[in-house]
């Protein structure tokens, strides 16, 4: 740090700089409240000021801290756990004015903040087209009916006596960056990119049931998933999909599926938009047409430029974003960063992750972290040293089909603008010489 | 008898009705539905109307039906865009008869109705079946739903004003929706191995000579996702921006009232906003009109337990009886305190 200069307006690392001796003392006589308020105001105002820490050396480090000096909290004081509430920040959002109705609306995940690929379960993204209920699990059911041999029930008791698997994949709505596509509409990545979410779901594959059913695989084409909220949620579900990888769900990140993410029963459906995974799933019919369900014929059909509608859409194809640094954040200052972010594809494994921080005249391959899973979030890295200047950066993924993550231009060319669903552009964040990064899209 | 031996009992009477599954393939686990099981649940109704049940309803049925159970949230028309997106309006008769929505073709549309979109009959005989009324899903009979249907299809000029919906006629009706043949399945994103649409290849050096700035977000919308300050982690390599007025830095905010949570669950929300007029009036403009009315308090209690009838206009408020008489209590008082958020 020492070698760079402070630039006007760039945020100091850490409080601790702007305090006297005294407010030190009072600091570590227990004055958190305090401390907060020095360090909003000090962010706020400092102007050109070297902050140099005291002489003899961190005052973190040099005055003992109460945490230090005093007994801590006992056991199983918070029987569920919470997350330190130093993280109040990254929780859910909704978007304003996006929706007049909390029933029928979205809350957003904190992308700017998460790490690795799972998304904490309290922080996975919401969509609810008629509000959400906390089903009693001992009163829920499953139907299997249709082309079958036999019209089934299964009770929860008997779903988790079935052999279950455990997988991660990611699970991203069909309209995530839907308010992008004619212009940049949000500032940030939790807004542009937020509905996305990625945990591990454990279940019994559909299949199974499928065939505890007596499925009559001659005339079967395809199944209808529906759930047991007042909207009961019907989507159409392709059989080879069905037949395939998709799991009738209970368990997400080793505990029971949240009340908002469809308890006690969902399905999963690797790679296809969200709105198929359908929560609180009560049945599943087995047929041979298509059922042009409300969620298929009025809502989740693109509208393109030649004034049809694709119906069916389903796949989610090939997409990243970098999620740090990314819009509406600042950069601490120049030097040494991580550039981060997710990558994933509706069709396979993520093959590579390309990084520009030149608006896309240049590019470097990133680092992709393992796990590289099949229709599950992959986290990639790139080092960069910032030196100051404006930057444009994005980041462009490619799958194992070979498909390459398009431009704007090349989406816009096909799809127009007039679209809400499926936007799997690559996304831009300008980088001001001030170190402010804001959400732009450019050609 | 305890709560096993019932589950038990039940669990026999159910196996004994459905009779024994021979077919599965996991002793024990699952049985098979009873015919009464499947009718209850197996409420779909398909494109080529499999699953529709028999039964009708006439425009004019449709229209008391409306008044009472629709107009709330769609308008007296259909048209309303209040609390959801219109379902009636942007097809011509012409539409009607090519089956395609010309408002898509021109590119002067407005905002999408129900109408403009749907190209199948089914779907909106199937969705008002089993999610309408928005607070009373499942609560119509099929005569309702067919009679609900004929008014909605009228509003949009498909059928006269002296029509009646029925399972007999309804697939000749289906002949007249607007956007019948404005849909397409011929795309590479419904099989997993679709073909797509765009092509991008990997280019990694000198891509491009000149960046052109396409789209950046205007000043005034850089603030209207609240203070990102407040969004972003207080440690690390980046801080979120101060956008407006906030604590800053991730100090915690002050805690929200309590009502907020009780107003969310009671369902309140979903007519009524806090400062802005939803569906009913803002619960400020109501703590306004009743600032100086000592007999507010027990007057509105009553008026929610019982409904309302159209003091703030036309919209009548339906009775909600699902809310205790404490939370109740508690609202009002909030709301007529000025419905403080902290």
């Amino acid at each position: 740090m020492s070698q760079i200069t402070p630039r006007p307006g760039r945020i100091q690392r850490a409080p601790e700089g702007f305090l006297s001796p005294e407010q030190i003392r009072e600091v570590s006589a227990g004055r958190r409240d305090f401390l907060r308020t020095a360090f909003a105001s000090a962010s706020m105002a400092v102007a050109g000021t070297s902050v140099a820490r005291a002489a003899d050396g961190d005052p973190a480090i040099l005055t003992l801290p109460e945490h230090s000096t005093t007994l801590g909290r006992p056991v199983a004081e918070r029987p569920y756990g919470a997350p330190s509430q130093f993280e109040a920040g990254l929780r859910r959002r909704e978007s304003p004015g996006l929706t007049r109705v909390a029933g029928s609306s979205v809350s957003f995940s904190p992308l700017q903040g998460l790490f690795g690929i799972i998304t904490p379960s309290g922080l996975h993204f919401e969509r609810h087209h008629q509000g959400w209920h906390d089903i009693d699990p001992a009163r829920h059911r499953l139907m299997i009916n249709g082309l079958v041999k036999e019209a089934r029930v299964y009770t929860m008791d008997d779903l988790m006596r079935l052999p279950s698997v455990s997988r991660i994949h990611f699970i991203e709505c069909g309209a995530n960056t839907g308010m992008e596509w004619g212009n940049v509409a949000v500032p940030t990545v939790q807004y542009s990119h937020g509905m996305l979410s990625c945990s591990e779901f454990t279940g019994v594959p559909l299949s199974v049931l499928l065939d505890d059913c007596g499925i009559d695989r001659k005339r079967a084409k395809f199944v209808l998933a529906e759930g047991a909220d007042g909207s009961s949620m019907t989507r159409t579900i392709s059989l080879d999909r069905a037949l395939d990888d998709v799991l009738v769900a209970w368990g997400q990140n080793g505990e029971m599926l949240r009340p908002e993410n469809g308890y006690p029963l969902r399905l999963v459906v690797p790679g296809v938009q969200g709105v198929s995974w359908v929560k609180w799933l009560r049945r599943i019919e087995v047929g041979d047409q298509p059922w042009a369900t409300k969620d298929e014929a009025v809502h989740y059909v693109d509208l393109m430029p030649d004034g049809t509608h694709r119906q069916y859409t389903s796949i989610q194809e090939c997409k990243s974003v970098i999620t740090t640094p990314s819009g509406g954040q600042t950069l601490l200052d120049k030097g040494f960063h991580n550039i981060t972010g997710l990558a994933w594809s509706g069709r396979g494994k993520v093959k590579r992750v390309d990084v520009s921080v030149d608006g896309g005249r240049n590019w470097r391959t990133a680092r992709l972290e393992t796990p590289v899973l099949s229709k599950a979030l992959t986290r990639f890295n790139i080092d960069w040293v910032w030196d100051g200047s404006p930057a444009i950066l994005q980041s462009r993924a490619m799958d194992d089909s070979g498909y390459v993550q398009p431009t704007y231009a090349q989406l816009r060319a096909v799809r127009g603008t007039r679209s809400i669903y499926h936007n799997n552009a690559i996304q831009s964040w300008k980088l001001a010489d001030s170190g402010d990064v804001s959400n732009v899209q450019v050609f | 008898m305890s709560r096993f031996s019932e589950l038990l009992l039940a669990g026999c009477l159910i196996a004994a009705a459905a009779g024994a599954s021979a077919n599965s393939n996991f002793p024990g686990v699952g049985r098979a539905a009873t015919p009464s099981e499947v009718k209850a649940w197996d409420i779909d109704v398909r494109p080529d109307f499999k699953g529709l049940p028999p039964g009708k309803g006439s425009v004019e049925q449709g229209i008391e039906l409306w008044e009472a159970k629709c107009t709330a949230c769609h308008g007296s028309f259909g048209e309303s865009n209040e609390v959801f997106t219109p379902l009636v309006g942007g097809t011509t008769k012409e539409d009607i008869e090519t089956g395609r929505v010309g408002a898509y073709i021109r590119q002067d549309a407005p905002q999408r109705s129900t109408l403009m979109k749907v190209p199948t009959l089914s779907t909106l005989w199937d969705y008002i079946n089993r999610a309408m009324p928005w607070n009373a899903p499942k609560s119509l009979s099929p005569d309702e739903v067919y009679a609900v249907l004929a008014y909605l299809l009228h509003l949009g000029e498909i059928v006269p004003a002296d029509f009646t919906l029925s399972d007999r006629n309804i697939a000749e009706v289906q002949k007249r929706m607007p956007n019948r043949n404005g849909m397409t399945t011929k795309h590479g994103m419904w099989d997993i191995k679709g073909k797509p649409d765009v092509k991008n290849v990997a280019c990694m050096k000198n891509c491009k000579t000149q960046i052109t700035m396409g789209s950046s977000l205007p000043d005034y919308a850089r603030d209207a996702h609240g203070n990102l300050a407040d969004q972003n982690r207080v440690i690390g390599a980046v801080r979120g921006q101060q956008t407006s007025e906030g604590a800053g830095g991730g100090a915690a905010a002050p805690a929200p009232h309590p009502a907020l949570e009780l107003m969310k669950k009671s369902g309140c929300s979903g007519c009524h906003g806090i400062a802005g007029k939803i569906l009913g009036p803002s619960f400020r403009d109501i703590a306004k009109r009743y600032k100086d009315d000592k007999g507010a308090e027990s007057q509105l209690i009553g008026r929610v337990k019982a409904g309302g009838g159209g003091t703030w206009g036309d919209v009548a408020m339906p009775p909600q009886a699902h809310v205790s008489d404490a939370d109740t209590a508690a609202l009002i008082k909030w709301i007529l305190s000025g419905s403080p958020e902290n």
